[in-house]
């Protein structure tokens, strides 16, 4: 383990910098931490998180596809794609970086995703422990455990000191061309925050959350639940818990016509819409009802049944924090998962 | 503090319940926290007694709820309305959006709704509890030992500091007191955008509209937004997408929101309310209702029931495009 002072922490962003672009929270205008490019004068945020998660690092909002161009009868089509340089994501969070690993199981998975896989494989995660978790926190009702960040470097924040320790290969790389600014140290500091930690999240009002009653081959019993009519009756139908979410993953392809040409383009799409996967026959989900209760069930029985029981959400709290109703997940899994968590 | 307590709305929807003059309530119902209310139907008294409640978190405005209820539901709904939110409730009525005969509308006074992210900046997070202590309220903390007072006027949501009216415009029945039309501060921000260079202004809206993650939660909550089918969410329509493809685009999509709605936007200030990057979309809408009281006269969408707005009312003596245009300069 390595540690430096807070102070150094300027000359570090700046020494990464110039190998690789940075990225790290920084309050934005509206006051809110959003995953920004560092620059000279930037400063990291003290926020818990971001609005928006990190996970547009590999799966952004919008991307390019491909395009075509036509003369005559010929098409041609255009690799849009550009070669990717290694970026390094500072101050990432241990839900949103157990959402990679779930996003992983998704798009590294046969079809195999190239796009998003070329983003992965250029970029360094630095993570973060979590000394004040929210209300809105239920990270470890998923196993994760915000003391340990996981990633290539974690680091611990202290009140004047900044602790670093490597967890794969290229996280010792960046650590080396760091190390003239930080020096060898002892666990001890770490040791203590990480009890402090654990204290603060048994105490968190969602604490006792669990996950009873939900998982793989549950889809039978959970489907035609009586509760989902109740529990969707005010969504209102929007993209927020979606779009807010590090694990959603749903995406539509489409073609802008630019008048010279066609790009072909990608871009999230949200289970919550009138329009999600619509087909020649329509929209298979006919009612709010049934858009909302695919949003839980892709998340607590479908996603677990297709990957070994993982879930996939990571207790972020994103959901809880924005939605217009105030209607979120753990309200679901209180209301419609096993005793546990009555 | 708001002036009628829980207790009074909980004993008017059971009474009303009971004799028979509604089949169900919209009303506010407990959350997780304290503050994470959400709106429900109640059917019975049971369900009232245990998950109905009132606070200065109860911000969510229920009449777009009574387009799809209303037709969901047999018999009258009950439902509660806020000053502000009997304006939504005229104007939807206006466009015969839902049917007058199967609502019961009891109007409710309101002291002016908390914003949740305002409390969070004093108190950080990691809040257990809140409760309302005369012109305070009390924010547990997992952090600190010692409740934090905070005024409620500190956190006021910005649509209630400048909070256009305490007076209801429609009920069938008022509870508590009823108050007056204010002359509010709420064209003051507006005034300021105007004061900026052109410029200044682009860039103004350049870096809020940026934020914009195209959620549409700012439509799906608007009561003047009541299409059945959103052209944004048409796939034949030409300009339907899920995500701010450019800025131009999402500059498009919040102003032809604007557009669409001017002249029928009451001011209530849901869209800002929910938007999860704290965009304030009520000034763009803000600017509409400016731009109409100056052009045509004072004129408040949802005012009275019926009301033909200026911007589709054409009278001889309208204003002709080019006094709009010269203004432009004195504005530039």
């Amino acid at each position: 383990m390595r540690k430096c002072s807070l102070d150094s922490l300027n000359a570090i962003f700046t020494r990464i910098n110039q190998f690789a672009k940075l990225y790290l929270p920084v309050n934005g205008n509206d006051g809110k931490a959003a995953y920004t490019e560092w620059q000279e004068g930037l400063e990291w945020s003290n926020a818990l998180n971001t609005t928006k998660s990190p996970k547009d690092f590999f799966f952004p909002q919008t991307e390019d596809l491909m395009a075509f161009r036509t003369s005559g009868k010929n098409i041609e089509i255009i690799d849009t794609r550009k070669e990717s340089e290694d970026f390094v994501v500072f101050g990432v969070r241990a839900c949103d970086v157990k959402s990679f690993e779930v996003l992983d199981n998704v798009f590294l998975k046969e079809p195999y995703d190239s796009y998003y896989a070329n983003r992965r494989e250029h970029g360094i995660i630095i993570s973060v422990a979590c000394t004040r978790p929210a209300d809105t926190c239920f990270c470890k009702t998923f196993g994760i455990d915000p003391a340990k960040p996981q990633g290539d470097i974690s680091v611990w924040k202290t009140a004047n000191e900044l602790y670093w320790q490597s967890n794969t290969d290229r996280g010792a790389a960046l650590l080396d061309k760091i190390a003239d600014l930080t020096e060898e140290c002892g666990t001890e500091a770490v040791e203590e925050q990480q009890q402090q930690i654990n204290k603060i999240m048994a105490k968190l009002p969602l604490a006792n959350l669990t996950t009873d009653g939900w998982g793989a081959g549950k889809t039978q019993e959970l489907f035609d639940h009586p509760k989902w009519a109740e529990l969707s009756e005010a969504c209102l139908g929007c993209g927020t818990c979606t779009f807010v979410c590090p694990t959603c993953q749903c995406y539509d392809i489409k073609d802008f016509n630019s008048g010279k040409g066609v790009i072909r383009f990608r871009c999230w799409d949200s289970c919550m819409y009138s329009d999600f996967t619509k087909m020649s026959a329509g929209q298979p989900r006919l009612t709010q009802k049934e858009r909302f209760r695919q949003r839980f069930m892709h998340k607590l029985v479908y996603y677990p049944e297709n990957n070994n029981g993982m879930f996939s959400c990571v207790g972020c709290g994103r959901c809880l924090a924005k939605c217009p109703i105030s209607m979120n997940i753990a309200k679901v899994m209180k209301t419609i998962g096993g005793k546990d968590n009555d | 503090m708001q002036t009628v307590t829980r207790e009074q709305l909980i004993n008017k929807a059971v009474a009303l319940l009971a004799d028979g003059t509604v089949k169900c309530v919209l009303g506010w119902k407990k959350g997780e926290f304290d503050y994470d209310v959400t709106p429900a139907v109640f059917e019975t008294e049971e369900e009232i007694r245990a998950d109905f409640v009132w606070n200065d978190f109860c911000g969510a405005n229920f009449s777009k709820y009574l387009v799809a209820k209303t037709r969901q539901f047999d018999g009258k709904i009950l439902v509660f309305l806020k000053p502000c939110d009997t304006y939504s409730f005229n104007q939807l009525l206006t466009e015969h959006r839902f049917d007058r005969d199967k609502v019961y509308a009891v109007g409710i006074p309101c002291a002016g709704m908390a914003d949740i992210s305002k409390i969070k900046e004093i108190c950080g997070d990691g809040i257990s509890s809140i409760e309302a202590d005369g012109d305070y309220l009390s924010v547990t903390t997992i952090y600190d030992d010692q409740p934090i007072k905070v005024e409620i006027k500190e956190v006021l949501a910005e649509r209630c500091l400048n909070c256009k009216s305490k007076k209801h415009v429609a009920y069938d029945e008022l509870l508590g007191e009823e108050g007056d039309v204010i002359d509010s501060n709420r064209f003051d921000e507006v005034a300021q955008l105007e004061a900026m260079t052109p410029d200044e202004r682009f860039a103004f809206w350049q870096k809020e509209l940026s934020r914009c993650i195209r959620c549409n939660a700012c439509r799906d909550v608007c009561p003047a937004c009541t299409c059945e089918k959103c052209v944004f969410d048409n796939p034949n329509s030409g300009v339907e997408n899920k995500s701010p493809a450019n800025s131009f685009e999402e500059k498009m999509f919040h102003i032809i929101r604007a557009f669409h709605v001017a002249g029928r936007c009451t001011d209530c200030g849901e869209c800002s309310r929910v938007c999860p990057q704290h965009i304030p979309l009520h000034l763009l809408n803000r600017k509409f209702i400016k731009d109409i009281n100056e052009f045509y006269g004072e004129y408040q969408a949802g005012a009275q029931e019926g009301s033909r707005a200026p911007v589709v009312d054409y009278t001889t003596e309208d204003l002709e495009p080019g006094e709009v245009f010269d203004r432009r300069d004195t504005n530039a």
